[in-house]
């Protein structure tokens, strides 16, 4: 979590709103921990990962909305499973289970 | 006053364990509780009952390090299931403390640092142990071996690290000594198996006993065939590794024939 503090401080210097994704669980394998966190800014900039690379595009996507206040703080699951072989998810065969939420605290 | 999100960061960058618990599931989702070691708590997931039982859990992971959710009930019953609760923990860096201040301890103490260790390089003799020789390491210290673990050796726990690399029994061995009487999770001393056999015969001289020396992994590492300081230090971080994780990946303590 540490090595995405600065970004967080910078966007939030400039009065920008930050969405936070946390690893809360993961099924399977799964390529991060828990308390793996990537922070998102309304315009879509990320510090920090939650996967190999493999959700963090949809993760971006889901923070906007809800920094937009299209969607509300709560959990978001990405798996991966043969008859989705093109949704997202990741390629190890695990689940991932992410919080979400507006970091205002 | 801070914020929980500014004591939090300011924790973690400062290096004070903290553990962050967020209400996931339940009624106030996104409730936040931060806890310190001291037992110091800021914020509050929804009642002060709940609140209770989750700095208490909180305080215990820290110890060990890991961040999991935990399930309550509404005011923190255990075996319930309504509030689902994750626990972020920040424990303190886990320490590696290095004997010895020779060539391989300078491949070691890096690969300490890249895997998150607090380093600690230790030698008697002035001449080498020097800050200028192992500028990576946390810190440097000239002193016996069995003097700096009398003053360390009590906060040494599962998750931290001895090895021993002096090869030179006048100071592996007050080293082991001081290091047997610990917590420490790993304890691996470096030398061949010839080494290793002399210095079992003065340990045990010394009034430890077999059972005792079953903790000491020697020769240190895994079986990876290394020769250089960074294979060596590979194989050796290989084995803190598995020990921890209770993988069986094959040690050279375990094994018969030459270690290169």
């Amino acid at each position: 979590m540490d090595e995405i503090f600065d970004d967080i401080e910078r966007w939030f210097a400039a009065g920008e709103k930050v969405a936070i994704a946390r690893v809360v669980d993961i099924e399977g394998s799964g390529p991060r921990d828990p308390g793996a966190a990537m922070a998102v800014n309304a315009r879509g900039e990320v510090a920090g990962s939650v996967s190999g690379g493999c959700v963090e595009g949809a993760v971006v996507g889901e923070a906007i909305e809800l920094l937009e206040g299209r969607k509300k703080a709560g959990i978001t699951s990405f798996g991966y499973s043969d008859d989705e072989a093109f949704a997202v998810g990741l390629t190890c065969g695990g689940t991932i289970h992410l919080f979400i939420e507006e970091l205002d605290w | 006053m801070r914020s929980i999100y500014e004591r939090f960061r300011d924790s973690i960058r400062s290096e004070v364990p903290v553990a962050l618990a967020t209400l996931i599931e339940g009624p106030e989702v996104g409730a936040k509780l931060l806890v310190e070691e001291s037992g110091f708590a800021l914020g509050s997931l929804g009642g002060d009952a709940l609140d209770r039982v989750v700095s208490r859990d909180a305080i215990a992971m820290l110890e060990a390090g890991t961040s999991e959710v935990r399930h309550y009930g509404p005011e923190g019953e255990a075996r319930q299931h309504d509030l689902s609760v994750f626990i972020e923990c920040h424990a303190r860096r886990p320490h590696l403390v290095i004997f010895g201040a020779v060539d391989f301890t300078r491949a070691l103490a890096s690969q300490g640092k890249l895997l998150g260790f607090r380093v600690t390089v230790c030698d008697a003799r002035e001449v080498f142990a020097t800050r200028r020789r192992f500028p990576m390491a946390d810190e440097v210290v000239v002193d016996w071996p069995d003097r700096l673990l009398e003053r360390i050796g009590g906060d040494l726990g599962p998750r931290d690290a001895v090895c021993v690399l002096t090869h030179d029994a006048k100071f592996d061995v007050p080293a082991i000594m001081g290091a047997l009487p610990t917590r420490v999770g790993y304890l691996g001393a470096m030398g061949s198996r010839q080494t290793h056999e002399k210095r079992v015969v003065r340990l045990l001289e010394e009034g430890v006993t077999s059972a005792e020396l079953e903790r000491v992994r020697s020769p240190i590492g895994l079986d990876i065939g290394g020769r250089t300081p960074e294979e060596t230090a590979v194989s050796i971080v290989a084995e803190i590794i598995a020990l921890r994780t209770g993988r069986e990946a094959p040690s050279l303590s375990e094994g018969k024939g030459s270690i290169h």
